[in-house]
């Protein structure tokens, strides 16, 4: 039997043993020689994962439930397959925005919002309690094995006694020692490479230590495994443990093991801290990926032996199966082995201790009480650094004193795995939020919140509170008949829901209430900007992981530095700025003002040292003006609808072309009617061309044929050929002037003209045609000259044109033409009236055409060439007016002209 | 269009999860739940640890097969030099 202070010499021993390799790798580290930065010791680390749960617990389960053990190793071998992909997108995000733990993850992840780091951080703290009771139940207990060994009484003495109750002295040396590893110095990195390189050393220890006692109790006490299933078959005690009937649950319990230890492995707070914050290269999980499964199973494969054995050794069951792994090498009187057994127990419980409150200590201090203080205090006159020190050493001891009043109040009445898992499913409550989280960018900050806390308070409703009431601090009724006799209430059968075991039942509860409102509150919610942008950048974490350049405030770079300096020391503030300027290429003597890509950089690098959420906070406040900036805010919306953008950008060019299709259309209807339209003109043209023509023809002819014709009928005939020549001269000239016009061939003399008097010209032009028909003309100008840009000539033709037309279709003696020249809707307008017959409202469209000419309604012959009107269109069209006709069939016609003022 | 090797390798370890999910619960894990040795070793304890051995193996063959080109994960900090 080995003495106590033998035993006690060799545990320190071995704690300073952790803490040289932990000094030498921050040595190494700090000279640039990492010693951690290879797959190998990154696999040893993530077997921090394997505690005193999985060093005494397992072989304790086993004895119970047969392969009741395996479910937990099982999980995180599946999950694995899974981390090439899922965890290097975590580590990304983690390190581009410098996560320090996974209560900051979340809460970046939702708008950067305090209040989700601070309740991630109180589940943390509140779920982990029984975990870490585990380990010091774990360790106290082997302390008291290897001291009083066989004497069984002693140890249960032992367990009662408050005076012998070393499990205070374990977590008090265990505080000391965490807040050595982790709190010497606040960094600006938030890794521990020391503290890394001591649990991958302790993961070795366990390793070794486990293997040794397997090895030791299959092959030396039995003779080999064959022999060990052997003898443990012929008793039905033992060999009812090779079937699933001895898992209370049954498959459903399995199942939930599995499901638990697969979310455990990856968001249980120090998983995520080894896993995830401490990682130094992404690269590395392609190995972890299957080396930390082959460590799982190595761990595991003596378990089922070692709890055979036990059985076998000791039938009477005065020893706990919890203990086995020691008793047995003890009982053969193998004091060194054991002791080497011991420290293996011993490392698998301060690996988790020390890295759980490094990891939690940091969640409260980031999360929990910064925030608080940072609006509490004046924090311009306080010196950060060493305030952030004192909340990180005084949260270990608190984390480990919670842990320990766990273990002395309720600890007793429970064995090391169902303690553990109860822990188990307070971590799985982050796995809704954290994976919906980094694949959906609509999972909202409110829906998170609802999520968290719904699923938090299940578990401590249907798992935390029952253990309070099986140790006596409630009623048991609390269990049977539910709170104040509701019996739809009790914790293990919450609305009636009996067929599970306590840990399914809750696991189903919490998380169906905690992704349910997760998802269902998302597709209900509206996100505000802050929140979408940091959607978008978890989600397209590989898109984004370059400046994004968000700040758009001025903020003076000696400020900036000045803050940095407060958190993590003027030294490592100033080099890193100086890093910076270097990479960069800026000179921080000449510029005073920081740029929106430095500001983050100085965020980030204080993110790693107080967590994202205060970050932020501090940063605002050495930055002016708006703090985020619109443009940057359009590249991170933009970047994630590209494709939409680009399917948009298809679609407008396809309605182009649709549209120029229909243009082309419309363009080649309108050649062919043109087309249509000159046939016509031609054809029109000859028909006009031949009508007077037959006519000279025809009199010429009868001229020539008849010389005896009297002096006076051919003077009539001779006249009628004038005329015909006359009007077939009219008509060419007029048929070549619309040419000209149309073509765009027509010489403009565009000038400043008096309409007035252009008018009172065209009027005396005309007025013979008007005395001939003793029609009346009146003019309606003004005494002033209005003046237009015109073309004169071309006026005059118009006016004349609509006055002759006028003279023409008024009645003989009772004539009456009106002349009218005034301004209206800002243009200058002429009007020509007279009190003929009217034009039909059909054809008051048509006069404007080529040929159309109206039937007279008196001597039903056309006077004209039907060309006139079609001319004057075209004129007043070319000085950008308007030409047309107001007319009530028999009461004559009005022809208006406007011209732009 | 070919599948590019990382959503390859994604959809392969997808895959991989799928079975290993099925095979280690009810109803395959039922086919072995009796008490018997088989070379001297309990067939379901057997089971349990040849398949994890084997799924051990397809992530190990999985994950190192043929490295990806450079740029399928975009590199960390990739920030435009200006």
């Amino acid at each position: 039997m080995l003495q106590e202070w033998v035993i006690l010499l060799v545990s320190l021993c071995y704690l300073g043993t952790l803490f040289a390799i932990a000094y030498y790798a921050d040595w190494r580290s700090d000279r640039g020689k990492s010693i951690i930065s290879n797959p190998y010791i990154y696999t040893l680390s993530i077997a921090v994962y394997c505690t005193a749960w999985t060093f005494y617990g397992s072989v304790g389960r086993a004895a119970e439930t047969g392969i009741g053990f395996m479910p937990i190793y099982l999980g995180p071998t599946l999950m694995a397959a899974l981390w090439w992909f899922l965890l290097r997108k975590i580590i990304r995000i983690a390190k581009v925005y410098r996560i320090t733990s996974i209560a900051d993850f979340l809460a970046s992840r939702y708008g950067k919002s305090s209040l989700i780091g601070g309740l991630v951080t109180i589940i943390a703290v509140v779920g982990i309690m029984p975990y870490i009771s585990l380990q010091l139940k774990a360790v106290s207990t082997s302390y008291t094995v290897m001291l009083h060994y066989p004497d069984l009484a002693m140890i249960e003495e032992h367990k009662t006694s408050l005076w012998n109750d070393n499990a205070f002295s374990v977590a008090m040396i265990m505080a000391a020692f965490s807040i050595l590893f982790g709190t010497r110095h606040i960094d600006a990195t938030e890794r521990h490479e020391g503290m890394v390189a001591a649990i991958a050393f302790e993961s070795m220890v366990k390793l070794l230590a486990f293997s040794a006692a397997g090895i030791f109790i299959t092959f030396i006490m039995f003779d080999g495994p064959v022999d060990l299933f052997d003898w443990a078959i012929r008793y039905p005690e033992t060999s009812r443990l090779m079937q699933l009937e001895v898992l209370p649950g049954g498959y459903t319990n399995w199942f939930t093991l599995i499901f638990l230890s697969m979310m455990a492995i990856m968001f249980l707070p120090r998983q995520f801290q080894v896993l995830v914050v401490e990682n130094v290269n992404e690269e590395h999980i392609r190995k972890a990926a299957w080396l930390f499964p082959i460590y799982l199973l190595a761990i595991n494969i003596f378990v089922l032996p070692i709890a055979f054995a036990g059985m076998l050794m000791f039938p009477e069951g005065h020893v706990a199966p919890d203990i086995f792994v020691l008793a047995l090498p003890l009982t053969e009187g193998q004091d060194i082995l054991a002791l080497f057994i011991y420290l293996g127990g011993l490392s698998a419980a301060t690996g988790m201790v020390i890295v759980a409150t490094i990891a939690l200590s940091t969640m409260v201090c980031n999360d929990l009480v910064m925030p608080v203080l940072l609006r509490m205090l004046d924090i311009q006159q306080v010196d950060l650094g060493r305030v952030l020190l004192f909340i990180r050493r005084f949260s270990i001891v608190a984390v480990l004193l919670l842990g320990y009043l766990y273990y002395r109040f309720i600890g007793e009445s429970y064995t090391l795995v169902t303690m553990g898992l109860v822990s188990f499913a307070a971590a799985a409550q982050f796995s809704p939020a954290i994976l919906f989280g980094i694949f959906w960018k609509d999972a909202s900050r409110r829906a998170a919140v609802s999520g968290l806390l719904a699923g938090f308070l299940v578990w401590f409703y249907t798992l935390l509170l029952p253990s309070f009431a099986k140790s006596g601090w409630l009623p048991l009724s609390f269990l049977e008949y539910g709170p104040f006799g509701i019996e739809q209430l009790r914790p293990y059968q919450l609305f009636g829901l009996n067929m599970f075991d306590p840990i399914t039942h809750a696991v189903f509860w919490s998380m169906l209430v905690n992704a349910g409102l997760l998802v269902i509150i998302s597709l209900l919610d509206r996100q505000n900007t802050m929140d979408r942008i940091q959607a978008s950048l978890f989600v397209d974490v590989y898109r984004h992981s370059g400046g994004t350049q968000l700040w758009k405030g001025k903020a003076m770079i000696t400020e900036l530095k000045g803050l940095l300096a407060r958190f993590i020391g003027p030294g490592q503030s100033e080099r890193a700025f100086a890093n910076y300027s270097r990479s960069h290429n800026i000179d921080f003597t000449k510029d005073m003002q920081a740029d929106a890509e430095l500001v983050e950089f100085a965020e980030r690098l204080l993110s790693g040292a107080i967590g994202a959420a205060s970050a932020r906070v501090m940063v605002s406040s050495v930055v002016e003006g708006e703090e985020i900036s619109t443009e940057g805010v359009m590249k991170i919306i933009d970047e994630t609808s590209q494709v939409l953008e680009y399917s948009h950008q298809l679609e407008e060019k396809s309605i182009e072309l649709e549209a120029a299709t229909k243009e082309l259309q419309e363009a080649n209807k309108r050649l062919k009617e043109l087309d249509r339209l000159k046939d016509e003109f031609v054809s029109t043209v000859s028909h006009e061309l031949r009508t007077p023509l037959t006519s000279v023809r025809a009199f010429s002819e009868i001229l020539h044929d008849n010389a005896d014709m009297g002096q006076e009928e051919r003077k009539k005939f001779l006249d009628i050929m004038v005329k015909e020549t006359e009007r077939l001269t009219r008509l060419i000239n007029e048929v070549l002037d619309l040419a000209k016009i149309e073509s765009g061939r027509a010489d403009w003399h565009m000038e400043i003209i008096d309409l007035t008097e252009i008018l009172k010209e065209a009027v005396a032009a005309t007025s013979q045609l008007f005395h001939e028909k003793s029609v009346a003309i009146v003019e309606l100008l003004p005494s002033f000259p209005i003046k237009v840009f015109a073309d004169r000539d071309r006026i005059i033709q118009v006016v004349i044109n609509l006055l002759s037309n006028a003279a023409k279709f008024s009645p003989q003696d009772e004539g009456r033409v009106t002349v009218r020249l005034y301004f209206k809707e800002r243009e200058i307008r002429v009007e020509v009236a007279d009190n003929g017959p009217g034009i039909h409202p059909d054809e008051q469209q048509k006069i404007f055409e080529k040929f159309k000419q109206i039937t007279d309604l008196r001597n039903g012959k056309p006077k004209g060439t039907g060309l006139g009107l079609a001319i004057c269109r075209r004129i007043i069209e070319y000085h950008n007016g308007y030409i047309w006709v107001e007319s009530i069939p028999g009461e004559g016609a009005k022809f208006v002209f406007s011209l732009p003022d | 269009m070919p599948m590019s090797p990382i959503r390859r390798k994604i959809q392969r370890l997808l895959v991989l999860f799928a079975f290993g999910c099925l095979a280690l619960n009810y109803p395959l894990l039922a086919l072995f739940n009796k008490i018997i040795l088989w070379h001297g070793i309990p067939v379901l304890y057997l089971y349990l640890f040849v398949f994890w051995v084997l799924f051990i193996l397809f992530i190990a063959i999985v994950t190192e097969s043929k490295k990806l080109p450079r740029s399928s994960f975009p590199p960390l900090f990739s920030r435009k030099s200006e």
